[in-house]
């Protein structure tokens, strides 16, 4: 019995030590060590307001924004968004139509309108900034996966 | 009593700056006159002046707790308020038409507001939420009616570059505003201050 718990005790030990170590190279994302000391806010980053529609990462990504949504109003009162990417406008507006999944209510049944659940739409979709990412990306697109030699040129910024 | 008002009426009618003042020209010189008259005329539209530039202040206007908590605090979180390179529009900027009988007109409206305050149309916040489609629609309205004049003292479709604006903005601007078929605030409400509900209004849902 008591050799069980000395050995448990003694295969923690590099379970922990390890953590440390791997801790060491991991970026730090909590901001300043000790967290209570002070440091000047990074500087807000540019936005990115092309209007070029950005590729998604897979099928269901929620598309991002690539416009400034500066000011827009998103309450109780007024979405802003709707003014452009709802239905009825988006022929004067030339803007991609909200996706239909966007008229459904949680059970599948087809609404009239904007679905309550989908009203925020920064919930999902954001804009974007030139900011350098803090940890690098190695994300892989699954067509790249499957069909290396038959990938597109993928606009970088 | 009747003769004793008689007496005071008499002795007011002798007295002599009363006399001059009911029959000048006998007392007083034509030059006297014609430059008096033009100096007081230069003080008083000095002073009624003065006065209308003091109430057509954003010190003014936020002396008023109505002004203040609501509708100034929406406006300091905004581009009008604070941006990059410091220029500033001020409440009457919008709010009161440049042109001096428009301003005129829009100040004599206003007295409608002065009434507001003293019976406390707005003097809460749930108040003012009530009344605030009803308060925006006028402005939407006096905006609409004048082609947007007050954005446009500002924001000349002359001066605008396209070439300087992103894509989206330009083919609006060139489609809409260009050909005279929308204005300003038909597109651009609640820039300023927060929008009230707006089911109904044409180009929300």
């Amino acid at each position: 019995m008591r050799r069980s718990v000395f050995l448990v005790l003694v295969s923690i030990v590099p379970c922990l030590a390890a953590g440390t170590i791997l801790a060491q190279d991991a970026p730090r994302l909590r901001g300043p060590d000790p967290f209570t000391r002070e440091i000047p806010a990074p500087p807000m980053q540019r936005q990115v307001t092309d209007d070029v529609r950005v590729r998604r990462n897979y099928p269901d990504q929620p598309p991002v924004i690539p416009h400034s949504i500066e000011g827009y109003a998103m309450d109780l009162n007024a979405n802003k968004c709707m003014s452009c990417h709802a239905r009825k406008f988006t022929e004067q507006s030339q803007a991609p139509m909200i996706s239909v999944t966007h008229y459904q209510d949680r059970a599948g049944n087809t609404l009239g309108g904007l679905s309550p659940r989908r009203y925020v739409c920064v919930s999902c979709h954001v804009p974007q900034t030139t900011a350098k990412p803090l940890v690098e990306n190695s994300f892989t697109d699954m067509d790249a996966m499957t069909e290396p030699e038959r990938q597109p040129e993928r606009r970088t910024r | 009593m009747a003769a004793g008002i008689a007496r005071a009426w008499g002795w007011f009618r002798e007295n002599p700056w009363v006399r001059t003042a009911t029959n000048p020209p006998v007392y007083l010189s034509l030059a006297f006159l014609t430059l008096g008259g033009f100096v007081a005329g230069v003080g008083f539209w000095g002073a009624f002046n003065t006065a209308l530039e003091a109430t057509n202040t954003e010190q003014f206007c936020t002396s008023c707790h109505e002004m203040k908590t609501n509708v100034f605090e929406e406006l300091k979180g905004t581009i009008h308020f604070t941006n990059r390179s410091g220029v500033r529009a001020t409440c009457p900027d919008c709010h009161v038409p440049h042109n001096w009988t428009n301003k005129i007109a829009r100040k004599m409206q206003a007295s409608k507001e002065v009434w507001g305050h003293i019976f406390g149309s707005i003097d809460t916040r749930d108040k003012f939420l009530a009344l605030r489609k009803h308060l925006a629609e006028r402005e939407w309205e006096r905006m609409k009616a004048n082609d947007s004049l007050e954005c446009r003292n500002c924001h000349s479709s002359e001066s605008m570059d396209l070439m300087k604006q992103n894509p989206r903005a330009a083919s609006a601007h060139e489609r809409l505003l260009f050909t005279g078929e929308r204005t300003c605030i038909d597109c651009h409400k609640g820039i300023a201050h927060r929008l009230p509900d707006m089911s109904g209004v044409p180009g929300w849902q």
